[in-house]
């Protein structure tokens, strides 16, 4: 282990680099928390916060929910250090040569192979994972039917080894949903040989290999900020911790801490905010000539079901109803082990009506009579709810940058047409690992193209080249979509001179609300379908409630100004979460509370606002949901 | 001077508990655990005696399967110095847990005994009471605030939460203090010092090398949810009250 203990003032880099970026929203994204008592942007000398505003109120939340949940209060202003505070509170450093960011597939098969050839090849590299969750596994949500083929890569004796890939696939069924009635049609997948799992599961069974091996995962530290020494990434900072929500130090403060990494591999998952701001100082969109990302959102239960319906191994797909002909999206439902069944709904983020509502869409689809049964007598175990990347090979960045590169969903590797994305994150973990092996042992300054290069000759490539027109065509609609997917899937096998483009970003694709009507949502029964509040309070997320709230807004105004009166406020209605909440002040006029205590961080909101005006940051670590079966 | 702290590993605070199908227990299957919240009260006063000068020494112990080293490794990472594992597979009562905190008190010989005053999966809020009994020792419980003077060496002012309001007492050392929620707010384990935790040592101990013997008066039958509340009803008149409540609910 090669970490060394001593303080540094890299911060001070950082800061100049920060104030050489022009742009209002700058990508070198401090996301530090930590700040004397507020004060008007312009009255600091030196300050590093490059033009965001935010404002203190001091509304009460409005909302009580299970004893776990406690109110919220307004948000607090958030304003940077003062250059004299900060340099006087250097942090201390730890060295490593990599650092990783994310405890998911992508992180963890990047730190198992880093070890494994490290064991193979007779070197010493020193390996730490950072995990914003309490716990590995915690912040980890997916279907998911899993295809093995990076795994058995991997750790070959995944079996022998208890790896929790307990269901094989047994049926495998699709069906296309009217209100009333469900239609089987053939099904498009070939799942044998793949396995139904909870990926929280195997996270957490990856994790403890990874230990095994001596890889040092750190779960309860969020990377808030990125290093850089001139225009080379060094590594991460963790955000400051006690800090209350008026920004002053609590008795239990704490600094943050820097981890230094030869090369810094990014594995935060689709939308990940580090990787957001990397992506854009670097320019690896325009790079790579790729187009921007699209996304969908999925919400999911767990559900412990009557046994005589249970079977293990039975995998449901449905497209069509409640989703309408011109919203992409389709429902799963999974049979695993223990009784239990894991049922959710995706919905592409290009939807067009503001009042489209995911989570209430996915209750009415708990509804329908083919599905209903399956759920009575049952009980949920566990809700959540996530974004993923849609883009396919389109979106693809260039994944590699001075100092490191970008693996798994936070480059965006999911197969969309065949759902899943876990066995590609693996791949691009294990190829970046490769690279950074080879890279450190020979090169004064690693560097990871060898990686952007291999990853262009890999099955993931070759899998996500093929499929790539499908996604785009449903622009035209699901019925066009459909036909030309089992045209391509079946036939043409994706081997179409051109590649199709996607449309707009999914933030600019909301239509204004004068356009739609809003939409009758049923109220919940309380055995199917629930209130939000009801299905968070089992998500089990929670804060620490007195910390400045990690949602910002780039502008304060805009909420009140556009997204209110333009587009219905449409966070109200996509955050799975119920974080924003357009509340009556004094003066009977509509205010926007952020209840960042409930976030389960999907990032929906960072992709969806209509101007762009959130942004999502990392909270203090330990924070979020704790799924451990989703 | 040392003092000991005791922690228990129980479900995480945050988590929606369920009950087991067949109704033995909750569900800790794939459930988030982590320390006791109180247990991390205790601990970080233990912690601040210690840097106050009050103390040279925090030892940390926790009784239960090998899941415990968890617990006491964040133990160690918060500042514990060093930590015993009393490891056993059976299920342990706090009449049981008191015994062996008295044997470990007996070699141990620590000047304060801190706990939390209750652990959030059974809150019995018996196992530092016990204690004090069972070792003959004074006892501070709910404390609020921990006062030790360097002058009045040998005894240590308790402020505790009563009912009534807040009572002081102060207590010859050795002592017995359980801590409530208002007491300190715990400090966060720092990277840096969770690394330094892995080189500190967990002393691994049996009860039966303790001389305890694990016998229980207790036996949990069943555990279930608290039945679902029913809708109310609005009643028209004092006259359909005072039936209702004679001859539906039978309180009159």
């Amino acid at each position: 282990m090669h970490s060394r203990l001593r303080c540094s003032s890299s911060t001070q880099n950082a800061t100049a680099n920060c104030q050489q970026e022009t742009a209002l929203r700058s990508s070198c994204f401090r996301g530090k928390q930590n700040s004397e008592k507020q004060q008007p942007p312009a009255a600091r000398i030196g300050s590093t916060s490059v033009g965001r505003s935010f404002t203190s109120r001091g509304l009460a939340g409005a909302w009580h929910v299970g004893k776990n949940l406690r109110q919220a209060q307004g948000y607090a202003s958030e304003s940077g250090n003062s250059k004299q505070e900060e340099e006087a509170e250097a942090r201390e450093v730890m060295e490593y040569d990599v650092v990783i960011v994310g405890a998911g597939p992508a992180g963890l098969a990047a730190a198992i192979r880093l070890k494994q050839l490290c064991q193979e090849k007779g070197t010493e590299l020193s390996v730490c994972v950072l995990e914003k969750a309490s716990e590995v596994g915690a912040h980890i949500l997916s279907g998911n039917v899993f295809e093995p083929r990076a795994l058995n890569e991997l750790i070959p004796d995944w079996k022998e080894q208890n790896a929790p890939l307990w269901v094989p696939v047994t049926k495998d069924k699709f069906w296309l949903l009217s209100e009333k009635h469900a239609f089987p049609v053939p099904s498009p997948f070939k799942n044998q040989g793949n396995f139904v799992i909870s990926l929280s599961e195997l996270v957490r069974w990856l994790g403890t290999k990874a230990e095994e091996l001596g890889v040092e995962i750190y779960p309860g530290f969020a990377a808030s900020e990125v290093l850089y020494e001139g225009a080379r990434v060094v590594g991460v900072a963790t955000n400051d911790m006690g800090i209350a929500k008026s920004g002053s130090r609590k008795p239990n403060f704490q600094r943050g801490i820097e981890l230094k990494g030869r090369l810094t591999l990014l594995a935060e998952g689709c939308r990940g905010s580090l990787s957001e701001t990397v992506i854009k100082k670097f320019q690896l969109r325009e790079e790579a000539g790729a187009q921007h990302q699209t996304y969908a959102i999925g919400l999911k239960e767990v559900w412990e079901v009557e046994e005589h319906k249970h079977h293990p191994g039975y995998v449901l797909h449905t497209v069509g109803w409640p989703l309408n002909f011109s919203t992409y999206g389709g429902s799963f439902l999974y049979h695993m082990d223990n009784q239990q069944v894991a049922i959710g709904l995706v919905v592409a983020l290009d939807y067009k009506n503001p009042y489209m509502n995911p989570y209430e869409e996915y209750q009415r689809f708990k509804q329908h009579p083919s599905i209903r049964p399956l759920l009575e007598g049952g009980k949920v175990v566990q809700y959540g709810a996530r974004t993923l990347n849609e883009g396919g090979l389109q979106s693809i960045p260039r994944t590699v940058f001075p100092g490191g590169a970008l693996i798994g969903c936070t480059a965006g590797f999911v197969n969309v047409p065949k759902i899943k994305g876990s066995h590609t994150a693996m791949k691009t973990g294990i190829l970046a690992a490769e690279a950074a092996h080879e890279a450190l042992s020979s090169m004064e300054n690693p560097n990871m193209d060898a990686y952007w290069e291999a990853l262009q000759h890999s099955w993931v490539w070759q899998e996500l080249y093929s499929v790539r027109n499908i996604r785009p065509f449903f622009h035209h609609g699901l019925l066009p979509g459909l036909v030309h997917a089992g045209l391509d899937h079946y036939v043409i096998r994706g081997r179409l001179p051109y590649t199709l483009a996607h449309g707009p970003p999914d933030h600019e694709c909301t239509e204004a609300a004068e356009k739609h009507k809003p939409i009758q949502y049923p109220k919940p029964d309380g055995v199917i379908t629930f209130d939000l509040l009801t299905s968070l309070y089992r998500s089990s997320t929670n804060h620490e409630h007195d910390q400045p709230p990690h949602l910002h807004l780039v502008d304060k105004h805009v909420p009140e100004t556009i997204n209110l009166p333009k587009f219905a406020a449409p966070e109200s209605r996509y955050c799975p979460a119920r974080v924003y909440e357009y509340i009556a002040n004094e003066d009977n006029k509509l205010q926007l509370n952020i209840n960042a205590q409930n976030c389960l961080h999907c990032k929906a909101c960072d992709i969806k606002d209509p101007k762009q005006n959130i942004k999502w940051t990392v909270p203090e670590g330990g924070g979020g949901p704790g799924y451990t079966i989703m | 001077m040392k003092i000991m702290v005791a922690v228990k590993r129980v479900i995480d605070y945050a988590v929606k508990i369920r009950v087991k199908p067949d109704k033995s227990g909750v569900e800790t299957a794939n459930v988030k655990m982590s320390m006791n919240p109180f247990c991390e009260i205790a601990l970080e006063e233990a912690l601040r005696l210690r840097e106050a000068g009050h103390a040279s020494e925090v030892l940390v112990v926790s009784m239960g399967g090998a899941q415990c080293s968890d617990t006491l490794r964040t133990a160690l990472a918060m500042g514990a110095d060093r930590a015993i594992h009393v490891s056993t597979s059976h299920s342990l009562f706090p009449l049981t847990v008191a015994k062996l905190l008295q044997a470990l008190a007996t070699s141990e010989k620590p000047n304060i005994l801190l706990l939390g005053k209750q652990a959030i999966d059974d809150d019995a809020n018996q196992a530092g009471q016990m204690v004090a009994g069972l070792l003959q020792w004074p006892q501070g419980t709910f404390a609020s605030k921990v006062q030790m003077d360097k002058e009045a060496v040998g005894s240590v002012t308790v402020e505790r939460e009563v009912d009534g309001g807040l009572e002081t007492v102060k207590l010859q050392l050795p002592a017995v203090i359980t801590t409530d929620l208002r007491l300190n707010q715990p400090r966060y384990a720092t990277l840096p010092n969770i690394m330094k935790a892995k080189k500190k040592t967990i002393t691994q101990i049996t009860p039966e090398q303790l001389g305890v013997q694990i016998t229980s008066d207790l036996e949990i039958l069943e555990v279930f949810e608290p039945p679902k509340r029913k809708a109310g009803v609005i009643v028209a008149s004092v006259d359909e009250l005072l039936d209702k409540l004679k001859n539906e609910a039978h309180v009159i």
